[in-house]
């Protein structure tokens, strides 16, 4: 499979800028406007690749699910062990229920307080990571 | 306390709600302004609209009585109700968005391509709706009972009268600007009070509740404040079926889910969502801190079984004079703007089902929705005359236990699994809401039970929720010639960043 972001290896429709095989001599380079490769005929893009549900598109978004789906995992198994844990350890250690900080009892500290932060946090990374997912997934389906 | 600045409390909070909703009415022309405000609000409203809307009566009264009487092992309902929405964020709010539905039903419809699928979602949100709207409409009456000593009806009427005005002349718009509104009325009315009990509280010695000398009810103070060690016979299993109901049902109720309609693109979902995030960690560190004074100030609550009002009790006993009389009555205004912002939110949905579900075909647009919403609100207000005596905060977690065995596989796997065919998601959403179903009946008709049985019926989650996915799953594996023909094409239109144009099938309004 297909590293979840960023290019796919075998994409064809794109040539990174200064790529030159090897053994060639280095060939004149035209330094022109973009503009004028404007009237030029569009190679085959991305996404209509995955609108023609062909075998290339549906790997750019089984790549893309994939990289949303592994992130929404790590972000639920964070939790999970980090919060939803905590009955399992209190009951495991009984002693944890016992140690005071600035003279609550932890888990209040724990349950009443810190929790909140903890789960903003975690919220406010992966909104940055998803939007990354996506328009790293934008820039590579939508290079003619 | 004082009755008249009480009763005061709730008028102006009425009034503020008509007027703010009568401001809003001005704008409401459309179908579409009616249901989801025309997908045009802002995130920083549409998530104080959130905020205002998802804290009910359960959060501003029921967790610190909960707190109050039982201890560490309720501080899982807040977090859970948080925690919620971190998991909602993260595997629902952008692709529900994307989906371009109104509806849990619009929604099935539009993944499975199946009216049947339609047609169950339905009726599960107006069941998870009505089960949601009883507990406001009584706690209305608890709390109206308690500032003005008036019989347990005449306030669940009172906010049914409020949000049927409402709703009828300005749907979802005007709903959008009184539950933005009510976010910050309830935070206040925490927080203030909050702040002149801790100096009163301080001033007395700082005495802390989890002190072993402290005993209220029967119960140490050090028992009190630690995890797992009172209140149910099986401590561990209670704590994770709260944690599974709480975690995954947040994202199955019909009047959160509706919500992300309203944001322009999924982007924009996924920043609202993480501004309730924090919107509700800041409100939800308030409510145990008036369970934990009361343990010092209010014992005789325990007693008598009113542990739900101790929010409105605690500034009048523990400052007094005019003073506490007005804290009080801020209180109470916040637990009026509570129940009428939740119940607003509940019936928009509900009504939203009832018309397009149920009526759709010889009534259309606007009037369907102001017939669908009548009954919206009646049906629980009957049923909450009716039956009394399950608590507040226990019926909306029997909600909450529903709503993860039926919406949170349709949802989850509807968005992650390609592979879900009608089969499948409806012998999930059977087994899953007949489970959790026949559990909540049990409850509410108030069996007793012993040992085992009792503690896996009042906590259904932690065994209904994995029950419905195996349900969900093996259906699907066992019918995959039935897969939506067209779903490659729902999958681009539900992941894919809106920017990038791709052939998203069919597009809604």
């Amino acid at each position: 499979m297909n590293p979840p972001t960023g290019q796919p290896p075998d994409n064809p429709h794109s040539d990174p800028p200064g790529d030159q095989s090897a053994g060639q001599a280095p060939q004149r380079v035209r330094v022109t406007s973009p503009r004028a490769s404007a009237g030029r005929p569009r190679r085959v893009k991305v996404v209509s690749e995955i609108d023609a549900r062909t075998r290339i598109g549906e790997i750019y978004m089984s790549s893309l699910l994939r990289a949303q789906l592994r992130l929404a995992s790590l972000v639920i198994v964070t939790v999970g062990v980090l919060v939803a844990g905590l009955p399992l350890y209190f009951w495991l250690f009984p002693g944890l229920t016992e140690i005071h900080v600035l003279g609550m009892p932890l888990p209040w500290v724990l349950l009443a307080f810190a929790v909140y932060p903890f789960l903003l946090g975690v919220g406010w990374w992966y909104v940055r990571a998803a939007e990354r997912n996506e328009s790293d997934f934008a820039d590579v389906v939508e290079r003619s | 306390m004082n009755s008249s600045y009480g009763i005061t409390a709730v008028v102006l909070v009425s009034l503020a709600t008509l007027a703010i909703g009568a401001y809003g009415w001005k704008f409401s022309r459309t179908t579409s302004d009616f249901f989801v405000a025309s997908r045009s609000v802002r995130p920083a409203l549409n998530a104080s609209a959130i905020g205002g809307e998802y804290l009910s009566a359960a959060s501003f009264l029921g967790v610190a009585g909960l707190v109050l009487a039982f201890g560490a092992d309720m501080l899982w309902y807040p977090v859970g109700w948080t925690a919620g929405y971190l998991i909602l964020l993260v595997l629902v709010a952008a692709p529900l968005r994307r989906s371009g539905a109104y509806t849990l039903p619009d929604f099935a419809e539009a993944r499975l391509e199946s009216r049947r699928v339609r047609s169950l979602s339905s009726v599960l949100v107006v069941a998870i709706g009505w089960l949601y709207l009883m507990p406001q409409f009584q706690g209305a009456g608890i709390a109206l009972g308690t500032v003005a000593g008036t019989e347990p009806w005449v306030g669940g009427l009172l906010v049914g009268t409020v949000v049927l005005v409402n709703v009828f002349f300005g749907g979802m718009r005007s709903i959008t600007l009184v539950q933005a509104f009510q976010y910050w009325l309830k935070l206040t009315a925490l927080l203030i009070p909050v702040m002149f009990l801790l100096a009163v509280w301080n001033g007395d010695g700082a005495t802390s509740p989890a002190d072993a000398g402290i005993i209220t009810g029967g119960v140490s103070g050090d028992v009190w404040a630690s995890p797992l060690a009172s209140s149910s016979p099986h401590p561990l299993y209670t704590t994770y079926s709260i944690i599974v109901a709480t975690f995954l049902g947040t994202m199955g109720l019909p009047h959160v889910v509706v919500r992300f309609y309203t944001n322009p693109d999924g982007r924009a979902a996924r920043r609202t969502t993480l501004v309730v995030l924090g919107l509700l960690g800041i409100f939800y560190m308030l409510p145990p801190v008036y369970g934990a004074l009361g343990r010092l100030y209010a014992p005789d609550l325990i007693a008598s079984g009113a542990t739900d009002t101790i929010v409105l009790e605690l500034p009048s006993r523990m400052i007094g004079g005019l003073v506490g009389d007005l804290l009080s009555a801020l209180t109470t205004a916040g637990a009026f703007a509570a129940f009428l912002s939740t119940s607003s939110g509940l019936t928009i949905a509900v009504a939203g089902v009832i018309s397009q579900d149920v009526m759709g075909r010889r009534f259309r647009g606007v009037r369907a929705f102001q017939a669908a919403a009548i009954v919206a609100v009646v049906v629980p207000l009957l049923l909450a005359v009716v039956s009394d005596g399950v608590g507040v905060a226990r019926a909306v977690g029997l909600a909450f236990a529903v709503a993860a065995s039926t919406f949170c596989p349709l949802l989850v796997l509807g968005i992650w699994w390609r592979r879900l065919t009608d089969v499948g998601a409806i012998a999930g959403l059977l087994v899953g809401g007949g489970l959790s179903g026949f559990a909540v009946v049990d409850t509410l008709l108030q069996n007793e039970h012993a040992g085992w049985t009792g503690v896996l019926l009042t906590q259904p989650a932690a065994w209904t929720v994995p029950l419905a996915f195996v349900a969900m799953i093996a259906g699907s594996l066992i019918t995959q010639h039935r897969l939506p023909p067209n779903v490659s094409r729902t999958m681009v239109r539900l992941h894919t960043p809106e920017a990038v144009e791709l052939d998203r099938g069919p597009q809604r309004l």
